[in-house]
């Protein structure tokens, strides 16, 4: 029998309202992902990742126009919450989220832990006592030394900080946590040793991760699975080594190729042009303006055709 | 599959190309102060380089953040001045130029900074940005310096130009932005160009572009590059030569696909241990990482600087003694008391 998948997310719409125009910052993602496995989103600057984050944690601008779908968090639907219920039964308590640059948004002036032990105390109601132990306990989980507790962000390395931003993501013990690109600023030994902590908290948590990113290298430190994101959609799903030996769709064909590496020596490629805006993007495939097997029905929208137990927005699919 | 650039240029005897800049015993030091204290020490950021670049010659400058790296460049571009060394521009000591002649060195020599977005002046159109180093370099006459303007937008593809002649820099995206970077660093046809991160903050198809367009610029020009970055995966598209740089030293200096396939340094092998390549096996494993952070600059740890974080550390000897540069293979040298 078949179980419901952990995360499943239909058709989310993220929409901003704007002077130019709406920005379809994300239009209609699907995805799933299953208890103690690990997602990576992928794409370029721009295409809707943190939206994408944001829309999942319902943490929402003013400016918006519209914001629809269905998000199943264990088979129920949290999209039709109240706000007073998704905080007290979704947010940081099921699910977290570790910010884009989050190492850099630490309140200069207030010590680590007590950062760290914060939404232990608002979102579990732990006494001060309680939540600054927990805070400990957490950064010995991320390899921090207990004794940063009490000093202040600007006396901590870049990825010190990164690991203390984590920690505070995992302080109301969330089973599923969502990651903006958590190294991208870091040197890499320092992401390796980011990447070596993820690892061992979903061996030894059994967490389940969404790590979004622009690094495709890095991404598969970690990746179970890859959704690739182009102008606010996801084009391709696929499992991270069907994935990373043969992508399908162009787009992904193309981003693949334009990765270097230390070790092959091929010609690096890149994709002439720029993607669409999100203000009326194309009716047709939103890659067709920049994808050398274009055809005439590109100019139409296509579904996602399904491959191998992949799932591929493109109709050379169909 | 075709090889990737360099090759030719590699294959030419390095004696047979004149050297352009030799970087001598260089120190790079920053006094600290602390308030209450007056002097407090010194960031030794730069801390006894020496190297030669020869004409036409790309090399890459690998480290970590806040090893020096922007430093040391920065000594080079006359920025910053020696606390002691020789920084020797086709045999001449750079800070001992005149300010005619300074002039005359900056027009040899481009900059391409690390942070495109905040290297461009927000209020100046491109043609007011490339202007302006012909203009300070002496080009008086108005017609002239269109021409070039014009000659160098299309080096760097920023064509049609009318496209982007009066444009902002908030009208152009990351990658064009960079090409305008790249444009004024070109445009008084320097012998020698520093690109300090000139793709880090970019997409990963864009990063491609901007790579292949400053080697197709120095294949073009024989120019000298210097590439600075912390990411290894990309050097081998782009130089010949690798320096690995560690709290203000060069550690290990070799061709690139020497260093990447026979790494001798500790240090260089867990760099190379911790770059990535796209492949869904390495979810299954941990890397290998040294313990502890880089040193600070203000107190660096007698001895090999690594010593701390190295597991192959000899006791009475890494703690003690710096290593000098031992030469391990034809044009490849470390810093490292293993290969003593
Ligand atoms: N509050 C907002 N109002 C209007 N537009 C917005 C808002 N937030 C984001 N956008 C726009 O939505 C699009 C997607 O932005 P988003 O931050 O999700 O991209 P991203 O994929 O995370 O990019 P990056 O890799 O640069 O972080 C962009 O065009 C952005 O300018
Ligand atoms: N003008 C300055 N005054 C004082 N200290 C400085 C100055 N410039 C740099 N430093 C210090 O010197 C050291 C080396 O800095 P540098 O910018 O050269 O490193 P880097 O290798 O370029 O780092 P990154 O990769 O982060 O750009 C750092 O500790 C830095 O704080
Ligand atoms: S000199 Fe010694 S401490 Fe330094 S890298 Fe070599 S073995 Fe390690
Ligand atoms: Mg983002
Ligand atoms: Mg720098």
């Amino acid at each position: 029998m078949q179980t419901e998948p952990f995360l499943s997310v239909r058709g989310l719409k993220l929409y901003f309202r704007t002077r130019a125009g709406e920005v379809q910052a994300v239009d209609g993602v699907d995805f799933d992902l299953d208890r103690n496995r690990a997602v990576v989103i992928l794409g370029e600057s721009g295409c809707g990742k943190t939206s994408l984050a944001k829309a999942i944690l319902r943490l929402l601008p003013r400016n918006i126009s519209c914001y629809s779908g269905s998000i199943l968090l264990k088979n129920r639907d949290v999209m039709t919450l109240t706000e007073e219920e998704f905080r007290r039964s979704v947010r940081w308590v099921q699910m977290s989220l570790v910010p884009q640059a989050a190492m850099n948004a630490l309140n200069p002036v207030i010590r680590v832990g007590e950062q760290v032990a914060e939404p232990a105390i608002i979102h579990l109601g732990a006494s001060k006592r309680e939540a600054m132990e927990m805070a400990g306990n957490m950064f010995q989980l991320v390899g921090v030394p207990i004794d940063f507790l009490t000093r202040y962000p600007f006396e901590l390395s870049g990825g010190m900080r990164q690991r203390a931003a984590i920690a505070m993501a995992l302080i109301t013990s969330p089973s599923l946590i969502i990651l903006d690109e958590p190294t991208s600023a870091l040197d890499v030994l320092t992401q390796a040793n980011i990447f070596n902590v993820l690892k061992r908290l979903k061996k030894e948590l059994g967490l389940s991760f969404i790590l979004i990113t622009h690094d495709i290298a890095t991404s598969s430190e970690l990746a179970d699975e890859v959704a690739v994101m182009y102008a606010g959609q996801i084009i391709e799903t696929a499992d991270a080594s069907a994935f990373f030996t043969e992508p399908l769709h162009p787009y992904s064909q193309k981003l693949m190729a334009s990765v270097p590496r230390l070790r092959q020596r091929t010609e690096l490629d890149f994709i002439v042009g720029r993607p669409p805006s999100l203000i009326n993007p194309p009716k047709g495939c939103r890659f067709a303006a920049r994808c050398p097997f274009r055809f005439e029905k590109c100019a139409e929208d296509p579904p996602a055709f399904r491959r191998d137990g992949r799932q591929v927005k493109c109709w050379l699919y169909a | 599959m075709s090889q990737v650039g360099l090759d030719h240029a590699a294959s030419i005897p390095q004696q047979a190309r004149p050297i352009l800049l030799s970087v001598q015993e260089l120190q790079v030091w920053f006094e600290l102060r602390r308030f209450g204290f007056g002097h407090a020490g010194y960031v030794h950021a730069v801390d006894g380089v020496s190297f030669d670049l020869a004409e036409g010659e790309a090399v890459a400058i690998v480290g970590e953040s806040g090893c020096g790296k922007s430093s040391l460049m920065k000594a080079i571009l006359g920025l910053y001045k020696p606390t002691s060394g020789r920084i020797l521009f086709q045999g001449q000591d750079i800070h001992q130029f005149s300010k005619e002649r300074k002039r005359w060195y900056h027009s040899r020599v481009g900059y391409v900074q690390q942070d495109p977005f905040g290297a461009l002046p927000p209020f100046m159109p491109v043609r007011r940005i490339l202007e302006e180093p012909l203009i300070i370099s002496g080009v008086k006459n108005k017609n002239e310096r269109m021409e070039r303007i014009r000659k160098s937008m299309e080096e760097v593809k920023l064509s049609p130009v009318e496209d982007f002649i009066e444009k902002y820099p908030h009208m152009l995206s990351g990658g064009q932005q960079q090409r305008v970077v790249i444009a004024r660093a070109m445009i008084t046809e320097p012998k020698l160009l520093v690109a300090d991160e000139p793709v880090s903050m970019l997409d990963a198809s864009v990063r491609v572009e901007i790579l292949k367009l400053l080697r197709a610029l120095q294949e073009r020009h024989n120019l000298s590059v210097i590439y600075i970055t912390h990411d290894l995966s990309t050097v081998s598209y782009f130089s010949e030569r690798i320096f690995v740089m560690y709290a203000g030293r060069l550690i290990e200096k070799a061709p690139v696909h020497r260093l990447i396939d026979h790494p001798a340094h500790p240090y260089t092998q867990a760099l190379l241990t911790g770059t990535s390549e796209p492949d869904a096996r390495n979810a299954l494993s941990y890397k290998e990482v040294p313990p502890g952070e880089p040193p600070s600059l203000v107190k660096p740890p007698q001895g090999c600087r690594f010593h701390p974080r190295c597991v192959r550390m000899i006791g009475g000897e890494c703690d003690v003694n710096e290593p000098p540069e031992f030469t391990v293979a034809d044009r490849h040298t470390v810093s490292c008391w293993l290969y003593k």
